[in-house]
């Protein structure tokens, strides 16, 4: 029923006799009513309505992760399989530099390496690829309206995907070495992962706005990354630094930084080598590597880091919301 | 209508943009300038309050820089008001840009999935409306492709597609329906039609008065982020020529470029009138991608007076000469004229076969004329749509529409459509002795 001028003469143009001309008058059947979604645009909306905007375009979030992952191997050969090769090749080379060449204290370097530092690097992309989400999608934040959180939270989604991918070179690893992981201690990695994800999100929603504002920010966070890697415990052991903190009792200061924990329960429970015996050079010698105490000590640590991150999560909602009106101008 | 709820209240919303003479968007910048970013304030919008009921499809019209793109920003939750607010009642679509959004890399099935959650549907809506929308956007071949591949055309249709498909209570219109070709416009204002018909509501912004009246039931006229006017589309219309006025604009060179003109009913000479006055000529279509037998060469509307002036008089003749072209000699073909109003409604329709007028075989060129005895009828411009095909229900030969049209100036106070013989004849049965004497 489209209108008169419905340009097919069989339907009724200047071929169609009266009685088979369209009628424009014909209204359709008034369409059902459920309640409809009422919306209040204000100059601020709550986080409480953010938060809910979000759960509702949460398959927006998934949506774009599939196209940042579709759209990254494009038209390579390999696809997913370079994700991969990454670790692996960190795996080779530190394997090959550490066990062989110069001989590491640390048994096993090249794994030990690998759960620290999977579980950084999705962490630092996600929060530097977050960052520039809203400025890089720029053409959509000025023409569509959706909750624009979604952007920098895909970001994360597709960093944590990322971290799947390259956790099956790591689990490849493990069985190769012949490394048991510490089943007691495998659950606390699930709690791990989402400790690391809230904070991600955290600071990649608040970046995300502010470097609409300040473009400073996305370099900035460059630099920032390079110096925040080397405070957790991935290249050097945990105890060498601990034990030294422990004499002037300021030990506190380095749990200051909440991927510690996170970095730490990746080792205990995969690593799971708490003070091993390591030969080098033919001497034979223990290294306190990783943390002595219990599951416990873990579980409360990650608890604190969730609390502390979804915190800021809903700072980030906050601020995010006050610098999200003028976006579409300000890009 | 007055009883139906409103869907869209917009409550004394205004909206400030900062113009920046220079933009320091670096930290260093900021720290010399220390915070104090030279800027001048401009109010894009002025404690705007409207309303939109159900069902409504409401325009709103202003010059460039009037803030009706502002306000329609506003409600889509684009922008936010620096102060009031906008209450919203249904699932709302903004049409803004069509495509945006598209990546160029993924398929056109991708993309369909990626842009329909973008403004907001399940993705399990999505796969039911999914063939409907490939089927709008006529890209049933060349879906999985890469969308960096597509002719503009293309990447329109199927950002149109999507964007219509997603079945809103309320549908916000910018003026994308200016992009695309004829017939695209066509078929975006024919979906338009559809959604008045099955009472969703539409807020439509242009420039262009023509389109307005074509599409709106009731117009807010916007100047320099004021409501100015609200009414009738005659009424707002009027009041928006008056502004523009006044703001010293060529009115009819924004009607003009405003890239519309196909659609709308431009009321304005064509060019090459003052030459050939009395015809109207133009080239015909392009010929049909499949080798058509029949093909119309040229329309030509031929009236008298035509030498002094370029529109009829009501109950005037009218003429229109069809030249057509046969590559083979054809049996049994039909000629047809449409003549539509400005609204889209259909005035008058015919062909040979109705009238029973058998055409019999026809070869290389020649013309058929329809001549109208007279033109009955009032004020408006006229579209014509000229068909040639096989039978009534036949296949195609040729097409033509959008392309001829006439006018009709009524001299006389009398109004409504259609010019009615009328005479009035006064007979005084008593009590006018005085008045005869």
């Amino acid at each position: 029923m489209l209108s008169g001028r419905e340009p097919a003469p069989a339907a009724g143009g200047p071929g169609a006799t009266a009685s088979s001309l369209p009628e424009r008058g014909g209204r359709a059947e008034p369409r059902s009513h459920k309640t409809p979604p009422m919306r209040v645009i204000t100059p601020d909306a709550s986080v409480w309505r953010r938060t809910l905007d979000i759960w509702l375009y949460r398959e927006l979030v998934a949506g774009l992760v599939r196209k940042e992952l579709k759209v990254k191997y494009k038209n390579s050969v390999l696809g997913f399989m370079w994700s991969m090769l990454n670790p692996a090749m960190y795996l080779g080379v530190y394997y090959f530099v550490f066990q062989i060449v110069l001989g590491s204290g640390i048994p096993l370097f090249a794994i030990y390496l690998l759960c620290g530092l999977l579980v950084w690097n999705m962490f630092q992309t996600a929060v530097s690829s977050a960052t520039t989400a809203v400025v890089g999608n720029a053409s959509i934040v000025k023409k569509v309206p959706f909750p624009r959180e979604i952007l920098a939270l895909a970001s994360v989604g597709a960093a944590l995907v990322f971290l799947f991918l390259q956790g099956v070179v790591l689990v490849i690893s493990l069985i190769a070495f012949h490394v048991a992981p510490a089943v007691t201690y495998l659950p606390l990695v699930a709690l791990a992962l989402v400790a690391i994800v809230v904070l991600a999100a955290a600071l990649g929603v608040f970046l995300s706005a502010v470097n609409v504002y300040l473009r400073d920010v996305q370099h900035l966070i460059e630099l920032v990354m390079v110096a925040w890697f080397w405070a957790n415990p991935i290249v050097y052991p945990y105890q060498l630094i601990a034990t030294r903190l422990s004499q002037h009792h300021l030990l506190w200061i380095y749990f200051l930084n909440p991927v510690t924990p996170v970095v730490l329960t990746f080792q205990r429970a995969l690593y799971a080598k708490v003070s091993p015996i390591s030969t080098v050079h033919g001497h034979t010698n223990v290294v306190h590597i990783l943390p002595t105490y219990g599951p416990e000590w873990y579980l409360a640590l990650l608890l604190g880091v969730i609390v502390v991150s979804a915190t800021l999560f809903i700072g980030a909602l906050a601020v995010f919301g006050r610098l999200e009106g003028n976006f579409a101008e300000e890009l | 209508m007055s009883q139906l709820s409103p869907v869209i209240e917009v409550d004394q919303v205004s909206k400030r943009f900062r113009l920046y003479r220079e933009k320091y968007t670096s930290l260093k910048e900021r720290a010399i300038h220390f915070g104090h970013t030279p800027y001048e304030e401009f109010w894009a919008l002025r404690d705007i309050a409207m309303e939109v009921r159900e069902g409504e499809t409401v325009g709103l019209l202003g010059h460039n820089g009037s803030g009706k793109s502002t306000l329609l920003n506003c409600m889509a939750d684009i922008l936010k008001p620096t102060s009031g607010r906008i209450v919203v009642r249904g699932q709302l679509a903004a049409m803004l840009e069509l495509g945006s959004g598209f990546h160029p890399e993924l398929s056109g099935r991708d993309n369909i999935y990626l842009n329909a959650s973008l403004l907001g549907m399940a993705r399990r809506e999505i796969d039911k409306r999914f063939d409907a929308i490939v089927a709008f956007a006529e890209l049933e071949h060349f879906i999985d492709n890469q969308v960096k591949y597509y002719s503009s055309g293309m990447y329109t249709r199927l950002g149109f597609a999507v964007a219509v498909n997603m079945e809103p209570d309320i549908l916000l219109v910018d003026e994308v329906l200016a992009v695309g070709d004829e017939n695209f416009q066509r078929k975006c204002i024919d979906r338009v039609r559809l959604f008045q018909d099955e009472g969703r509501t539409i807020v439509f912004v242009s420039h262009s008065p023509d389109l307005v009246r074509q599409i709106c039931k009731r117009v807010y006229v916007l100047h320099q982020g004021n409501l100015v006017a609200e009414g009738p589309p005659g009424e707002a219309i009027r009041a928006y020529r008056e502004h523009l006025q006044a703001m010293g604009e060529d009115l009819s060179e924004e009607t003009a470029s405003d890239g519309l003109s196909g659609v709308s009913a431009s009321t304005e000479p064509r060019p090459g009138d003052q030459d050939v006055a009395d015809v109207v000529s133009l080239p015909g279509v392009e010929p049909a991608p499949t080798p058509a037998a029949v093909r119309i060469t040229d329309v030509r509307i031929e009236h008298p007076g035509a030498g002094s002036r370029p529109y009829l008089l009501p109950n005037e003749p009218l003429t229109v000469r069809v030249g057509y072209e046969a590559t083979e000699p054809v049996d049994d073909v039909v000629f047809g004229i449409a003549v539509h109003d400005v609204r889209g409604e259909l005035v008058f329709g015919a062909n040979t076969e109705t009238l029973e007028m058998p055409l019999g075989v026809i070869d290389g060129t020649g013309q058929v004329a329809f001549c109208f005895e007279r033109i009955p009828l009032l004020d408006g411009s006229y579209d014509l749509i000229i068909g040639v095909h096989r039978h009534a229900d036949g296949p195609v030969y040729d097409w033509r529409e959008n392309q001829d049209r006439f006018e009709v100036m009524n001299p006389a106070r009398t109004v409504g459509l259609v010019a009615l013989p009328l005479q009035i004849d006064v007979r005084r049965t008593s009590g006018d002795e005085r008045a005869a004497g």
